[in-house]
């Protein structure tokens, strides 16, 4: 045993001092700033319809999209049924995880926590018999999280049955998608500081992410941001034709097809023969066929639905 | 091998977990770099393998980079700690049993977490993508277990001072625990928004930073004396490689988010500090090169100086490129772009990989007493790995040139695609070779293990003859 070798001793309070030190500038000082920002309304928006994890968590191990809220349009009141200006809802039905900024307020910033506890009623919130949020703005131009089935007796149930189907976004699922299908290996949901305004649109700022998990910003841009895709792009027909195989409408893109998310059945029930498809698709690029074989429309439940609803939710 | 996991540890031949770890850690590399070929394949021709979920590329990009990092990279690592860390030390390793087990449940660990990632289980944390129960055991079953080993192998050894592997080895272990407790804090505690992406990015960090690097370097540091038969040139340089990596590396950890919205204190610290990292850097490279003195012929004649010298000198692009490409100046043209993607190569494939063949090399033969099988297939090895990477990094880097241009000057973005084509093809090729070396060194060391020569008693494998 050497260890009482005194430079030994010396050597590992010094090693401790720097690494605790380092620790201190890069882990404790951040912490005070980034702690002190208030949620901004893109952040309430984004972490409302994310819901409360996007990658692995137990209530979603395989990230097939279980328990996620839901973002529906609403056009009518769903108690009274009158017609109403038109108001995004976020729908947690009954066992899905409440989002971050309700279940830990202190996430949302000092003063949007106090909003949204005092007219929010935020901490009325209940996972087990489902609750719906709205983003609202006070007089003086601030935004908090409202419980709207504490403050205006909307139940999950009712308002989606006022939207309607198509007025409803499984935006949450299909952010899953995008963390389990690594579309954040090609696309960056982080336009930047110093260039990218005119093509891919305003950088975020300090306060849009409270809430959100995971980031997902990506690294290793291979394609576009996409941080706010639906803004230039907002046609499901194309999206469906680029996701089912982006060559047809890009003979030049590297993305994958992921025509798989159709899942086995088409729009009316139909068994989609891909096999088939991929023939049909070879001979038209071998110049064989005039026009690509037909895409199938996707079925109501199936994943590409999800993914399509998270994209055309990137504005 | 397995039949040592419940053999009392005096029974266990010394080195045995050395070579357990040894040989993982090549099967690891094959797999690792086979996955990496045949992601770059889908870059280049993206209807190549097509249809199928589990081949897609998304599935499998983070398996690739997981493989090598903790398969191959860290289980040489490993491999090098079972052999250095006693002989440096004159004595054995503290429990030969332990090893064997840490072995072999980094094998089972790393065997189910890939399976999950490849399933689509992922957090959507770059480099920490493990599901947080994977997490979990990647510490208690794989780097704490290899920790009290190294530690208690240095505590009992019979000499005065501690050599510097030995530094790097203790510390290393010790942070790179560290870094896996606090960068997953995200996962643990379900910390979201801007903390979780700056730690993410500080478990990035510093897993390469306190963990990749400098356990490279000492790797390096036993090899070349230990070869050459030449001293360490010297131990003060040393002293300032140890506490500059300590102080300097583990701070810019945000340097990797300079567009996002951080705390501009923090991006402006991290970037000076950053700058900082060439203080080691030089000062182990010197070192290494200064060591050589007198010895150059071998770098030519012996098979592992040759892989560590040139993992060395890889050294020095890669500190130019990470001490500047990280400055304000810089980063704003190649962030985001196949630049990045070239230089982690050039980290991990590039210097850390080289340096740790060369040890493998060494270390398998003088465990195993037996000597190279060939020499030839050594050096196809060598030459497969490195006009592969460098194949690599040059299409790489230009890629990046491309891209940065094409983002500052909002060219279409398929104009981009279709400009970075060829070199999405010639990546895929350098990639190939990487991986077919490696294929012919698992075969090389399978052959020495088999039907090597003898290496008698009281002689180190370098002095003998290649024969083939
Ligand atoms: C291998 C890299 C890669 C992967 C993985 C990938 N993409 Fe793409 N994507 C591209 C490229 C390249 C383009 C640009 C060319 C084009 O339009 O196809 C693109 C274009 C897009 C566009 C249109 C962007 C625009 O600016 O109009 C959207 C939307 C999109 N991808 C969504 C996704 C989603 C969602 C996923 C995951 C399910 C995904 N991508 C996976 C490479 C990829």
């Amino acid at each position: 045993m050497n260890m009482n070798f005194r430079e030994y001793k010396l050597g590992s309070r010094f090693f401790a001092l720097a690494l605790g030190l380092s620790m201190c500038i890069t882990l404790f000082m951040p912490s005070f700033d980034i702690g002190s920002v208030n949620a901004t309304n893109i952040a309430m928006d984004k972490q409302l319809w994310a819901g409360h994890e996007s990658g692995f968590s137990l209530d979603d191990p395989l990230l097939l999209g279980w328990h996620k809220p839901l973002k529906v349009l609403l056009k009518a009141d769903p108690v009274s049924g009158q017609p109403m200006d038109a108001t995004y809802a976020y729908v947690y039905e009954k066992g899905t995880p409440l989002p971050n900024g309700v279940l830990h307020p202190d996430n949302l910033g000092s003063v949007a926590k106090r909003l949204s506890i005092d007219k929010g009623h935020i901490l009325e919130s209940n996972k087990n018999t489902g609750t719906v949020f709205l983003v609202k703005m006070d007089d003086q131009k601030r935004y908090y999280i409202e419980n709207a089935s504490a403050t205006l007796g909307w139940t999950p149930e009712g308002v989606l049955k006022t939207a309607g189907d198509e007025n409803t976004q499984h935006a949450a699922a299909g952010k899953s998608l995008f963390v389990r299908e690594g579309c954040w290996w090609c696309h960056t949901l982080l336009p930047e500081q110093t260039q990218d305004w005119q093509v891919f649109g305003a950088p975020p700022m300090l306060g849009d992410f409270n809430g959100e998990s995971p980031t997902a910003f990506g690294s290793d841009r291979k394609a576009p941001d996409i941080l706010h895709v639906a803004s230039r792009n907002s046609s499901k027909e194309w999206m469906m034709l680029h996701f089912f195989n982006p060559r047809l409408v890009q003979p030049h893109s590297i993305m994958p097809r992921f025509d798989y998310l159709w899942g086995p059945v088409d729009a009316n029930g139909q068994k989609i023969d891909f096999a088939k498809w991929r023939t049909e698709y070879n001979e038209y690029r071998e110049g064989k066929r005039i026009t690509p074989p037909e895409v199938p429309t996707y079925a109501r439940n199936s994943e590409i639905r999800n993914l399509i609803d998270f994209v055309m939710n990137l504005k | 091998m397995l039949k040592y996991l419940m053999a009392r540890n005096e029974d266990i031949p010394p080195g045995s977990a050395a070579v357990y770890w040894g040989y993982s850690s090549i099967v690891w590399f094959v797999i690792g770099t086979g996955l990496g070929a045949f992601n770059a394949a889908k870059l280049a021709f993206p209807d190549f393998v097509t249809g199928l979920e589990f081949l897609s590329f998304g599935h499998m990009r983070q398996v690739h980079v997981m493989a090598v990092i903790f398969g191959w990279i860290s289980m040489a690592f490993g491999m090098t700690m079972m052999y250095m860390t006693p002989m440096l030390g004159n004595t054995r390793l503290w429990s030969e049993k332990l090893g064997v087990w840490n072995a072999f449940l980094w094998n089972v660990g790393l065997s189910l977490g890939l399976t999950v990632l490849w399933w689509g289980m992922n957090s959507g944390r770059e480099y920490s993508d493990f599901p947080w129960f994977i997490d979990l055991y990647v510490l208690l079953f794989m780097t704490i277990p290899l920790g009290i080993n190294v530690w208690m192998t240095i505590i009992h050894r019979r000499t005065q001072g501690i050599y510097i592997t030995n530094w790097f080895f203790g510390a290393g272990t010790f942070m790179v625990s560290i870094v896996l407790l606090v960068g997953n804090l995200p996962e643990y505690f379900h910390l979201t928004g801007l903390t979780e992406a700056y730690l993410t990015w500080w478990n990035a960090h510093n897993i390469l930073g306190l963990w990749i690097t400098p356990v490279g370097a000492a790797i390096g540091y036993y090899t070349i004396p230990k070869i050459t038969g030449n001293p360490l040139y010297s131990h003060r340089l040393g002293h300032l490689h140890f506490w500059s990596i300590v102080v300097f590396y583990s701070t810019p950890a945000s340097h990797h988010l300079m567009s996002a919205p951080l705390p501009e204190w923090l991006k402006s610290f991290a970037s000076v500090e950053g700058v900082l990292i060439l203080v080691p850097a030089i000062a182990f490279v010197s070192n290494i090169l200064m060591t050589m003195q007198g010895k150059w012929n071998m770098f030519v004649e012996n098979l592992e100086v040759k892989f560590t010298v040139t993992g060395c000198l890889m050294a020095i692009p890669l500190n130019m490129q990470g001490g500047f490409q990280q400055t304000r100046a810089i980063n704003w043209y190649i962030h985001g772009t196949g630049w990045i993607v070239a230089h982690a190569h050039l980290a991990l494939l590039g210097f850390s990989t080289f340096v740790e063949v060369g040890a493998v090399y060494f270390g398998l033969q003088t465990i195993m007493r037996k000597k190279l099988w060939s020499l030839t297939l050594g050096n196809l090895h060598f030459w497969f790995l490195l006009v592969g990477f460098t194949t690599y990094w040059v299409s790489m880097t230009i890629a990046g040139l491309i891209q940065g241009a094409g983002k500052i000057y909002e060219v279409p973005y398929i104009d981009v695609v279709i400009a970075e084509h060829p070199y999405m093809i010639a990546r895929w090729l350098g990639g190939s070779l990487v991986f077919m070396g490696n294929c012919v060194w698992l075969f090389n060391m399978w052959m020495t293990a088999r039907a090597g020569t003898v290496i008698p008693a009281g002689r180190m494998a370098h002095e003998l003859a290649y024969e083939r």
